[in-house]
């Protein structure tokens, strides 16, 4: 089955893994822009980064038959020092205007504190002011449901934005539900240990049903596994749900929310 | 979604779930072999609120021990931070 993985950090993947997702059925990845695992030292990092995000990694890609699109800003961990990140802001419209950008992603909350709270609101109103779509990181672990609630308040207090048009991702038992009622996509990530399982995201399927949800693996340089979505695909299948319903979900879904971006164009395969 | 009974679905996931229960208790042993105590730590606390939600009778225990692991919201937070 053909599937888009709608979050993954091909950065941080080899060629290998490339083959591995076309050889699997991807056709399309999106790669919000994330924290290396090292706090970068000045701007310029950014902007060599967006660079690869926007030039060479669609590349390497389509040399597989996958269509890369990418999402712009900064991570949250970075986003604690607001000056260094007001910098980083600034050159985003350079990149948010590229054929390859969808929006303004991953950004979000990491230990919800104020400057990252500060720096959100600045990346929120950017979007606003743009009409761009978002993608938002929630935090690890136990700082997930406070931070997922915040982001939540913070959007409820901007009327600018179509919730339509924007993702929560790494969703799991406890803020599924507050996100797809606010009238938000929910993303859930499939990870080894941390995030949820392809059992837990099948159950979460179930009891919410498939509308507005997108599973991901979020793979980067820690551990994580790139088919991760076909991980799901055979949980479902192992469960015996149709494959119209699995299709919607690593197919469908994606599909419906990047084409509210106007630089997805989607090459469908002969 | 497949209609499946209950037993259906114990039948399929008896063996995974025995399989994690006993990974969950064996762990837990190894803590109480080790030397020291960890019936203070905060962590500790949270795992055995989390054995109380997946033992309790009724749904979402999921979510609940989701909770458990959860550090607690404020609905005045934007107040306190002055945003």
């Amino acid at each position: 089955m053909h599937f888009i993985d709608p979050h993954i950090h091909i950065a941080s993947r080899t060629t290998d893994d490339l083959q591995a997702l076309a050889r699997a059925g991807c056709l399309v990845v999106g790669e919000p822009a994330f924290w290396m695992g090292y706090d970068r030292s000045g701007v310029n990092s950014f902007h060599d980064y967006f660079r690869q995000l926007t030039e060479w990694e669609p590349k390497r890609a389509a040399n597989y038959g996958i269509q890369h699109y990418a999402w712009m800003g900064i991570n949250a961990k970075e986003a604690e020092n607001v000056a260094f990140a007001k910098e980083v802001i600034a050159v985003l419209p350079e990149f948010l205007d590229r054929p390859n950008v969808l929006g303004i992603g991953e950004v979000g909350l990491n230990k919800n504190t104020k400057n990252e709270v500060c720096t959100l609101l600045e990346l929120i109103d950017l979007a606003a002011k743009r009409n761009e779509q978002m993608l938002f990181h929630t935090p690890h672990l136990a700082d997930k449901y406070q931070g997922t609630r915040m982001i939540l308040d913070l959007l409820r207090g901007d009327s600018r934005m179509d919730r339509s048009r924007v993702c929560i991702d790494h969703c799991e038992e406890h803020t599924i539900r507050m996100v797809l009622d606010g009238g938000y996509w929910a993303g859930i990530t499939l990870y080894p240990t941390t995030k949820a399982t392809p059992e837990r995201t099948a159950d979460m399927v179930e009891i919410y049903g498939p509308e507005r949800i997108l599973v991901n693996s979020s793979a980067d340089w820690g551990p994580s596994d790139p088919l991760a979505v076909p991980q799901f695909t055979f949980a479902m299948r192992r469960r015996g749900h149709p494959e119209s319903l699995i299709r919607q979900v690593v197919y469908d879904n994606p599909l419906t929310f990047f084409n509210q971006s106007v630089h997805f164009n989607f090459r469908r395969p002969d | 979604m497949p209609a499946s009974s209950a037993t259906q679905v114990l039948d399929r996931e008896f063996l995974a779930i025995r399989c994690r229960l006993l990974d969950l208790a064996a762990g837990m042993d190894r803590v109480d072999r080790a030397e020291g105590q960890v019936a203070d730590d905060p962590r500790w606390r949270q795992i055995h609120q989390a054995i109380d939600a997946i033992a309790s009778p009724n749904g979402s225990r999921a979510e609940r021990t989701q909770l458990a692991f959860s550090l607690p919201y404020s609905e005045n937070w934007r107040h306190e931070y002055g945003v």
